[in-house]
């Protein structure tokens, strides 16, 4: 028999990690990094949190580290941003994004825009986080999308994890940046495991903020997507593969800065363009994608026109059968796929 | 009509057993003259804040009102707990924040205001649409997200309305706003009455650890303030009383309090164990249960009788299982009407879908 030649054996240790799990566990470890950084919300400490993403911190830190706060998002935004002017490090979890609406001037006003009124004297190194978008069977006032909102904001960073990889690494990036971040979790993948290397595992393991990632190469059409609707999408292609269609699909990770540059890339090899998100079209986050491409040199490969799938215009309904039709699901990213491949 | 004919003249034969309780005849070995009109019973009084006098301290009771708040409240009770099963069965889903154990707030308040007043609460809101006029069906189809529900089943728990009942409200978050509207409230002498159902815990945090000062009743500052017992519903109708009455006389706003405990915890999805005690819990019932309370007052002094009770309780268990039924067996809403109420008063117009090819219709 010939000689083969010798194979390098690698072992890729894998381990299973859910995405609360993965936020926890970020936080636990830049809580013991540094000193200067402290957690505060309502329900965060004896509760455990109220999605149980800061399970055992309190225990492990204690009452300086880990704060519950009254119910009294104003107030208590305010003073996270205002320790962050004196140097401490903050986490001020909103228990939704949907309740941050009771405090936008603080983020907005007070960390959004202070690096810029103070000519570079105050940095802000504050991050806000907490569930977005729309669960289950939580109505309207509770299932809102903040990325475009918050994305709109310059001063601000605008962080849209996936899976576990995503929750970690930029957690713990958005926790070491000096400036304000929006970090929007879902809630639907809190419990979503996925396996993590070795690497990720790493106490220093960052992802850098405002680089998107490609999950899944293609060539066909691009798919630029964030948070859970990245994995409605790869759900997609793999149908859509079957029937000889091969997407791209891009995982922003990071809504502000907009990794525009992948996104160009991408579109200039398929020629084909299609943004998913779970919030509504109008101002929204893939109204800007297009509006990017458009203005940029990715124009002129598009063979068709850039198109958004997004949640439906409407509050979000309460009955099952209305919540389901108000968001994007698979078979919607499946039709728009090929109405713009014009199959 | 042989059977109706021999019902009568039982009727008659044992005396004139009932008054008027509309078209069913309560047959009993008890007559109607036997029971007490009406009683007067002391009450708890009220601690105050900036009032030179507060609410009675004595508060009269009919049978007719006994009955009624007695059927109200055990309705209220039984409709949540039913929620409470049906949500364990996943047929009622997201957020569900019950009301059992603060029933007497409910019924107290609109036993002391009138119909046309206004009023707003958060998302504990189940007790308050109830006893501002929607029908138990009405509400668990709600609940269960079907075409019958209230809010056709667009709402769910926390966003249920009625005439002057402004729901259920899902966002809380509002020390600041409260004491912009005590300003705004006294400033203007505004008609409003500010209650606080303390039921010791905003969610899992109870008040010692999340304010700074537990009297909410002082916390009005320069408006008066009303510490009331929650658990009588009798206190809380004098106290509501005279707090409208205050309103009315356009002495301004006032603040209440009302003492009370919620048996479940803050929601479903809480098992309310983990910062209180089962025991706690049990106390409350054992010694402080609203319903329990109404029916001794009014089994001791002969204003009901035992079998009344229990029928009551019969009839209320059918009404919630026709409740339930329907809430379960309605379908949901249908498609079509997806993107309707975005506007009122306005011209049909269309609204986008998922993607730009789905183009749905919404009308006012």
């Amino acid at each position: 028999s010939s000689a083969r030649p010798l194979q390098r054996l690698s072992i890729v240790l894998l381990r299973k990690v859910n995405v609360r799990d993965a936020l926890n566990q970020a936080m636990d470890e830049e809580l013991e990094r540094d000193e200067k950084v402290f957690l505060l919300g309502e329900e965060v400490a004896q509760y455990d949190g109220a999605y149980k993403v800061s399970r055992g911190l309190w225990k492990k830190y204690g009452d300086k580290r880990i704060i519950d706060t009254p119910i009294t998002e104003m107030g208590f935004a305010g003073i996270a941003v205002g320790a962050a002017f004196a140097g401490l490090r903050p986490i001020c979890e909103f228990m939704t994004w949907n309740f941050s609406m009771q405090a936008i001037d603080q983020v907005i006003n007070s960390a959004a825009k202070t690096y810029y009124m103070s000519a570079g004297a105050q940095p802000v190194p504050i991050v806000f986080r907490g569930p977005n978008g729309s669960s289950a069977g939580v109505a309207a006032q509770h299932s809102q999308c903040f990325a475009a909102w918050y994305g709109h904001c310059p001063g601000l960073k605008v962080v849209s994890p996936w899976n576990s990889e995503d929750a970690r690494g930029l957690l713990k990036a958005a926790i070491r940046d000096n400036n304000p971040v929006v970090f929007l979790e879902n809630e639907l993948m809190y419990g979503v495991p996925f396996d993590l290397s070795e690497e990720v595992m790493h106490k220093d393991f960052v992802l850098p903020i405002g680089k998107a990632k490609v999950e899944r190469q293609g060539t066909h059409i691009t798919l630029v997507s964030h948070s859970r609707c990245v994995g409605f999408c790869l759900d997609a292609a793999a149908v859509l593969a079957k029937e000889g269609v091969e997407c791209e699909v891009v995982n922003l990770r990071t809504i502000r800065p907009l990794d525009v540059e992948t996104i160009e890339a991408s579109v200039m090899k398929t020629g084909h363009l299609v943004t998913v998100e779970g919030g509504w079209p109008q101002y929204g986050v893939g109204a800007e994608i297009c509006a990017r491409i458009m203005e940029g040199p990715a124009f002129n490969y598009l063979d068709a026109p850039a198109v958004r799938v997004t949640g439906v215009d409407i509050p979000m309904p309460y009955a099952k059968i209305l919540e389901d039709h108000s968001v994007p699901q698979i078979k919607d990213i499946i039709f728009t796929v090929k109405k713009v491949l014009n199959m | 009509m042989q059977k109706m004919l021999t019902l009568i003249s039982n009727v008659y034969r044992l005396g004139n057993a009932s008054k008027n309780v509309g078209a069913r005849m309560v047959l009993s070995t008890r007559f109607f003259t036997d029971f007490t009109p009406q009683a007067s019973f002391d009450i708890k009084k009220c601690e105050l804040h900036r009032l030179e006098a507060g609410p009675s301290e004595t508060a009269v009771l009919t049978r007719e009102q006994g009955l009624q708040y007695y059927r109200t409240m055990q309705t209220m009770r039984r409709m949540e707990l039913k929620a409470d099963q049906l949500y364990k069965q996943k047929i009622i889903r997201g957020f569900c924040h019950l009301y059992d154990g603060q029933e007497a707030c409910a019924m107290g308040i609109e036993a002391g205001i009138n119909p046309t007043d206004h009023l707003i609460t958060a998302y504990r809101a189940h007790g308050y649409t109830f006893t501002r006029g929607v029908c138990v069906r009405e509400i668990m189809a709600e609940l269960t997200g079907r075409r019958g529900g209230v809010a056709k089943g667009k709402g769910g728990s926390m966003h249920m309305y009625a005439k002057h009942f402004y729901g259920g409200n899902g966002i809380v978050g509002a020390q600041g706003q409260i004491f912009e509207s005590f300003n705004m409230a006294a400033l203007w002498k505004l008609p409003c009455i500010f209650i606080c159902e303390n039921n010791k815990f905003g969610m899992g945090t109870s008040v010692e650890r999340s304010s700074a000062s537990t009297d909410y009743f002082k916390r009005g500052d320069y408006i008066p303030g009303i510490k009331v017992d929650g658990m009588d519903v009798l206190c809380v109708r004098e106290a509501i009383k005279f707090a409208a009455d205050y309103c009315r006389a356009g002495k301004g706003p006032i603040v209440m309090e009302l003492e009370t405990y919620r048996y479940h915890g803050h929601s479903m999805s809480d098992p309310g164990v983990s910062y209180r005690s089962r025991e706690e819990i049990q106390e409350v019932r054992s010694k402080s249960d609203p319903i329990t309370m109404l029916k001794e007052r009014m089994l001791s002094n002969n204003m009901a009788s035992v079998e009344e009770i229990k029928e009551i309780d019969v009839d209320i268990r059918k009404v919630i299982e026709d409740a339930a039924q329907f809430a379960i067996s309605d379908p949901e809403p249908p498609l079509d009407e997806l993107c309707n109420h975005i506007f009122a008063n306005d011209l049909p117009m269309e609204v986008r879908g998922t993607n730009p090819w789905v183009k749905l219709k919404s009308v006012s």
